[in-house]
């Protein structure tokens, strides 16, 4: 096996004017280190899928590009994150803004206990992005439109979205991040808890989504990273291994592990 | 390549464990069969046990709720003697004024006596008048007077009116006393005895439901007195815990499980609220009377002071059940609403909370029910007065029901027995309502998600 240096692992093709970089970013959960200098780019209005096996931190680096492992008690982290060349660590920025500029959907569907209608209407709210209840209708639509959602609910946007199935679910929470109008929407799994045709109604909309969004998935299915990216970067241990276009990391992985994974030896 | 190889030997591993599982097992063995029927067996004698747990507390709440119904619904009812009143106008107003101050201030007490001397005409002896004159209570005088003012066309008529009996007497026509004692052993002679079998022949004695009861204050006289005072002090005592202990409990709730940090200071207090549940509520009592009446002077017996006592008390138990019903919220809804960009106090206010809100009035209103049945907090700060007045605001003196009940199960008057457990039930309705009231609340709010 070909020795790999550090700066060789995280090589990657050079990539002009990122969305958001990552440099030497370090994280520790308390004592234990979660991620190892991790460096990466993330090409604005492209999807870039994060793979890997189970506790290899992709989803840890996820949450780290909007700051929600701010919220965990005992995280510790160093390096740098930048959005459009600034650093979304620094002191000036304000963490809720950001988490407005950089949107996220989660694992399992989590639309809040309201109507349909509130859930989507909920960020342009409490961000004061709207003037008039005409607005908001319309910023409502327009992302349920964006989900792929509103033929299936425009009938009954004040009942309750706990109603929904788990794919309208999800889209719906889709359709929620996206009414804050952020530029980079980041998913953890978002397919995970969807049956297989729910799963690529969302695939499809991701793929939509790429026109007017960066958008960063984590996924466990090398299928979907395959099916919906752009570029594909390969966690392993904390550490990055392999970042590139997706067509060269599933026909012609450099390393042997990003090899071993994506053919299933191990993971 | 550490990491590889480690990956591989795991996977090793977990073929070489999922290898050892393929030893047959013969489920039809004596062995299975017998584990088959102790399983069975052990299954029955916990439903047994369960049932018998259930039993023995139904019981017990049974012969409870018997004792108290059966002693105390006879003081819902009061006996009344109809005797035929005299209107005097000599009495009542000797000018012809017409005035209600001058009618106000008239003795309706000798017009009661007038009219017992002359239904029972041989009574001469001053000693037996005393008892005679017992046979209505002090307070129909004061019906009386009500009833003149109202309708001033009385005086000078002549009317059959029922009044209200005194306690011995009231407490004969329910059968507490009874006329085949000896004489020496029973509160009334015989000759009183006597008075009321004629008026009973006559008719003029019955049993009315007594409104009093539920209107009056409390009064040395236990036909006179009333469970409202109490009542009215519960209310205002209730207030004023509710007002401090809910927003302060919730508020401390919210701070502990969703800002505070997790070291070593917010653990001390985690563990004293803990314990402050655990206090008794007569340690609450001691701190309400040095503080409250001792250092900061606030009036004695006043609602004010008993409601900031119970405050201290009730605050762990709202506390705790706020913490709770705030954990139960899933983190989901948290990372849904951090994720959009809501700050945390709005993820709080626009989310958490309401979600934990149908959790937290439940422990608000047990803790109010707690409240509401506690006395010896109220015993240390002066609120066992005995007091007549219903009170008017939380400043006023008063008392509350558990410190009625109290007061009455102490009074040496017989007729005081069924008040205390006629009082017990007015507060065991209370204590139903609120609970059913936190059923009703969980029931309405509560959420699926």
């Amino acid at each position: 096996m070909a020795v790999v240096t550090q700066s060789a692992m995280t090589a990657e093709p050079s990539v002009t004017s990122p969305k958001m970089t990552a440099r030497d970013l370090n994280l520790f959960y308390s004592d234990n280190q979660a991620l190892f200098d991790v460096n990466l780019d993330i090409v604005e209005r492209q999807v870039t899928a994060l793979i890997g096996p189970s506790g290899c931190g992709k989803s840890t680096f996820l949450r780290c590009m909007n700051r929600m492992n701010d919220t965990i008690d005992g995280v510790t982290i160093n390096g740098k994150v930048t959005l459009d060349d600034r650093d979304i660590y620094d002191k000036a920025i304000d963490v809720v803004q950001l988490r407005a500029r950089i949107g996220m959907v989660f694992q399992k569907p989590n639309p809040f206990p309201k109507s349909i209608y509130d859930n989507v209407a909920y960020g342009p709210r409490i961000h004061g992005l709207v003037n008039s209840r005409d607005e908001l209708d319309e910023i409502v639509m327009t992302s349920l439109e964006r989900a792929g959602l509103l033929k299936e609910v425009k009938d009954r946007l004040p009942e309750p979205a706990t109603g929904l199935s788990g794919g309208q679910q999800q889209r719906l929470c889709i359709a929620r991040a996206v009414a804050v109008s952020p530029e980079v929407i980041l998913m953890d799994e978002p397919c995970s808890a969807l049956d297989p045709i729910a799963t690529a109604k969302v695939e499809e909309l991701i793929d939509e989504l790429r026109s007017n969004y960066t958008i960063v998935i984590v996924t466990h299915s090398m299928q979907q990273a395959a099916r919906v990216s752009q570029r594909t970067a390969f966690f392993h241990l904390g550490k990055l291994v392999e970042v590139g276009e997706t067509d060269q990391i599933f026909t012609n992985p450099k390393d042997e592990r990003t090899k071993g994974y994506i053919t299933g030896r191990f993971g | 390549m550490t990491d590889m190889a480690s990956l591989m030997e795991d996977r090793a591993a977990a073929k070489v464990i999922s290898g050892n599982l393929h030893t047959p097992v013969d489920w039809d063995s004596p062995k299975i069969a017998r584990n088959i029927k102790k399983r069975y067996a052990a299954e029955r004698r916990f439903k047994i046990y369960g049932l018998s747990a259930i039993a023995i507390a139904l019981m017990a709440l049974l012969v409870l709720g018997y004792s108290i119904v059966s002693k105390g619904y006879s003081a819902f009812f009061q006996t009344y003697v109809q005797l035929e009143i005299h209107f005097d106008p000599a009495e009542i107003d000797p000018d012809g004024t017409g005035d209600p101050a001058v009618i106000g201030r008239a003795n309706f007490d000798s017009l009661v006596k007038e009219a017992l001397r002359n239904r029972f005409p041989d009574v001469t002896d001053r000693r037996e008048r005393r008892d005679l004159y017992d046979i209505v209570s002090g307070g129909a005088s004061y019906d009386l007077r009500e009833r003149v003012l109202d309708n001033p066309s009385l005086i000078g008529q002549t009317r059959k009116i029922w009044l209200i009996s005194g306690d011995d007497f009231d407490m004969l026509n329910k059968g507490y006393i009874s006329a085949d004692t000896d004489e020496g052993d029973r509160r009334l002679n015989d000759q009183e005895i006597g008075w009321y079998n004629a008026l009973t022949s006559d008719g003029a004695v019955e049993k009315q439901f007594h409104t009093r009861f539920f209107t009056n204050g409390d009064s040395r006289e236990p036909e006179l007195a009333g469970i409202w005072g109490a009542a009215v002090g519960s209310f205002y005592t209730l207030v004023v815990t509710l007002l401090l202990s809910f927003p302060i409990g919730v508020l401390a709730a919210i701070y502990l499980e969703e800002f505070a940090p997790k070291n070593r200071f917010t653990t001390i207090v985690e563990v004293n609220i803990n314990n402050l549940a655990a206090v008794p509520s007569i340690v609450f009592g001691l701190l309400g009377l040095e503080v409250y009446l001792n250092v900061m002077h606030l009036p004695r017996s006043a609602p004010v002071v008993g409601g900031l006592t119970l405050a201290l008390m009730t605050l762990p138990t709202i506390i705790i059940a706020s913490r709770a019903a705030i954990k139960a919220v899933p983190p989901s809804i948290r990372q849904a609403a951090l994720g959009l960009g809501a700050s945390p106090v709005q993820t709080v206010t626009h989310h958490v909370l309401p979600l934990a809100m149908p959790g937290i009035l439940t422990g608000t209103i047990i803790g109010m029910a707690q409240a509401l049945g506690e006395t010896a907090p109220l015993l240390m700060i002066g609120m066992v007065a005995f007091i007549v007045d219903v009170p008017g605001g939380a400043l006023d003196p008063a008392t509350v029901l558990p410190v009625q009940i109290y007061l009455w199960a102490d009074s040496p008057e017989r007729a005081f027995v069924e008040k205390t457990s006629a009082a017990i039930m007015v507060l065991l309705g209370f204590l139903i309502l609120m609970n059913g009231f936190a059923v009703y609340l969980r029931k309405k709010f509560e959420r699926k998600w």
